[in-house]
């Protein structure tokens, strides 16, 4: 009876660990398959790959280079931040330390439900909306304004828009990145303790400056957590991209100005890998999301490290 | 002297004054720029759900809902397969990774110590949740599209499937840990065997929690679009077997909107509506609940 007890809680142990084990299991055959699968590219090109222009897939004169989307990938991701990150942190400051009014605390609540619910809509909807939508915005009143008044003196701003660009889909994944990165900032900066605001306001210090100086210091792993998730998204992002940044190809997908065309990793992968014409061009494509894996895995595995080294609390997980 | 002394408070006064206000208007800068980037967030994401919303309904018709896609440029037929494809896939990638995930977080809680193998489970863990769909998409192309010879059900909910569980798994883990110690001690103390405590006491009283964590990534996946480009291709038709391909909303609306004729845009707006007021539909009903039963739901993002 004893032993058939243990038996079974060592089965359901066994069971457990197997469930465990499976994850890293999932990630070993994430490596294998990519690494396999871009094994023919990388004999192919060598390290040639990481540094080439072309991309060229007609039998007899192939060549492919992943850099100009590695560029378009950076790049566009860095308007996502750059737009995004100031953006959410605002949204977090209005929710957690403005909204002490009689009507912003009426707003407050709804609000973060608003934004919390529209961090579960799909990419592709979002991609839609910038495809139909908001492209015609940008291109009616930021890009063709800014290429009228300085197009011809400023060769940054020299191509004719079409709000297909690497600029829009900056914009548009800032857009998408917003409501989780700024959910997180605000559950960060909730867990705060009160004792701060009120030590640094019983100084005489204003709203910023307790935000400032209070606030963000005791916030900022948390904070840096959640950019940190934001710049994975905006990397991997693929459907919204492949919408809106005009799918350029080859050299002509490093952009020249603002409003150029590019590419980036994902959203060429998901351009032509089901209409590959040889092995050696799905290789590539597989080559790609190597390079692409390489990138989120590093900037995954330096944001867990840096995150978990100053609070014990995960980001974007907290209660 | 007197009026040297004066001077010198008036002075530091004016110094003071000046440098207050200055911060005062720092502040002032600073909340209006908060205030600024609620109201542009709104805005966009207003204009978002109203578009889909109008644009939506004035595609929106049983016909639409049922029948499949016409010819390309026709102006005919519906989305019928890929509603249907899209529950087809989501509910095989949950019921192989919802299990999954749950014993892993079962194990990561109530099993692992702080040993080497659980904290490179928790720490692969979270690089999986943040690993770029379109690379899932292509472990999955590999392992069972080539291997296997088709595009397959089987391959997408795989594909699916690696994006749930790492979600799942530390959603259960968060929320076991917080189930009160106390309750397995008494369970102990009765002398019922490990595993009953397990799933008798601790995941009965947290069942609201994983049901919350399960539920979101499930409307997660739902929304997933890249790695279904390379696993289930994408059909007119009908399901007609997990070993061939299917056609699924997300995908579907990509493929409209990649159209050059204005009924596959109008097409490809219907397609949304269904897909966010699904996806929508779940998380809503969830936070209802949630609040009339008393508990708190956490953000998993969309892909």
């Amino acid at each position: 009876m004893r032993g058939g007890r243990r038996r079974g809680d060592r089965i359901f142990k066994f069971v457990t660990i197997g469930a465990a084990a499976y994850t890293l299991l999932m990630l070993g055959l994430i490596l294998y398959a990519v690494g396999n699968g871009s094994a023919l590219i990388f004999h192919f090109e060598g390290f040639k790959f990481f540094t080439s222009t072309d991309w060229n897939p007609v039998e007899g004169r192939e060549s492919f280079g992943a850099l100009p989307y590695i560029i378009g990938t950076l790049i566009s991701s860095a308007v996502a931040l750059a737009i995004g990150v100031p953006i959410s942190l605002g949204i977090a400051i209005f929710l957690t330390e403005m909204s002490s009014g009689k009507i912003l605390s009426k707003l407050s609540g709804p609000l973060a439900f608003v934004i919390e619910l529209l961090a579960a809509v799909p990419s592709i909807i979002y991609g839609l909306w910038a495809l139909f939508v908001f492209r015609f915005f940008i291109l009616n009143y930021i890009e063709m304004p800014l290429y009228n008044a300085f197009g011809q003196s400023i060769p940054f701003f020299g191509v004719t828009p079409f709000g297909l660009d690497w600029f829009t889909a900056g914009i548009v994944l800032a857009i998408m990145i917003i409501p989780i990165v700024s959910s997180i900032c605000r559950e960060v900066m909730k867990a705060v303790p009160d004792t701060q605001r009120e030590a640094a306001y019983s100084l005489g210090a204003t709203r910023w400056e307790t935000v400032r100086m209070a606030i963000f210091p005791y916030a900022k792993s948390g904070i840096l957590g959640a950019a940190m998730m934001g710049l994975g998204r905006a990397i991997g992002e693929t459907m919204l991209v492949t919408l809106v940044i005009g799918n350029a190809i080859g050299a002509a997908a490093i952009p020249t100005s603002l409003f150029s065309p590019s590419q980036t990793l994902s959203s060429l992968i998901a351009n032509e890998f089901n209409e590959a014409s040889s092995d050696l061009q799905q290789s590539a494509l597989i080559g790609l999301g190597a390079v692409l894996l390489m990138l989120t895995m590093a900037i995954l595995i330096v944001a867990r490290l840096m995150v978990s080294r100053m609070v014990k609390v995960s980001p974007g997980f907290r209660e | 002297m007197q009026e040297s002394k004066s001077d010198y408070r008036q002075i530091i006064y004016d110094a003071i004054s000046r440098r207050s206000s200055r911060r005062k208007l720092v502040d002032k800068a600073v909340s209006i720029a908060a205030i600024a980037s609620v109201i542009f967030s709104v805005i966009m994401l207003g204009s978002i759900l109203l578009e889909v919303l109008v644009n939506g309904t004035k595609a929106l018709s049983l016909n639409f809902l049922i029948q499949t896609p016409g010819a390309i440029g026709s102006g005919l037929g519906g989305i019928g397969p890929a509603i249907q494809g899209t529950l087809i896939v989501v509910g095989l990638a949950s019921a192989i990774g919802a299990p999954i995930g749950v014993l892993a977080g079962i194990y990561l809680s109530e099993f692992a110590g702080s040993g080497i193998f659980p904290s490179f489970v928790r720490f692969f863990n979270d690089v999986l949740v943040g690993l770029p769909s379109i690379v899932i998409g292509i472990v999955a192309y590999v392992a069972l599209v080539v291997t296997l010879g088709s595009f397959s059900v089987w391959a997408g909910a795989f594909a699916l499937s690696i994006i749930m569980i790492p979600i799942v798994t530390r959603v259960t883990e968060e929320t076991l840990k917080i189930v009160p110690n106390s309750m397995r001690e008494a369970g102990h103390s009765l002398g019922i065997p490990k595993r009953k405590v397990v799933t008798h006491i601790v995941l009965k009283s947290a069942k609201s929690g994983i049901i919350t964590g399960i539920v979101l990534a499930v409307s997660r996946i739902a929304g997933e679009t890249a790695p279904l480009i390379m696993t289930i291709l994408g059909t007119d038709l009908y399901f007609s077997s997990l070993s061939g391909p299917v056609d699924a909303l997300p995908l579907r609306i990509w493929r409209l909107a990649s159209q050059p004729y204005q009924y596959a845009h109008d097409f490809g707006w219907g397609a949304a509506l269904v897909l966010i007021l699904i996806v929508l539909g779940l998380s809503l009903g969830l936070r209802l609940i949630a609040q009339k039963r008393g508990f708190k739901v956490r953000t998993v993002a969309s892909g």
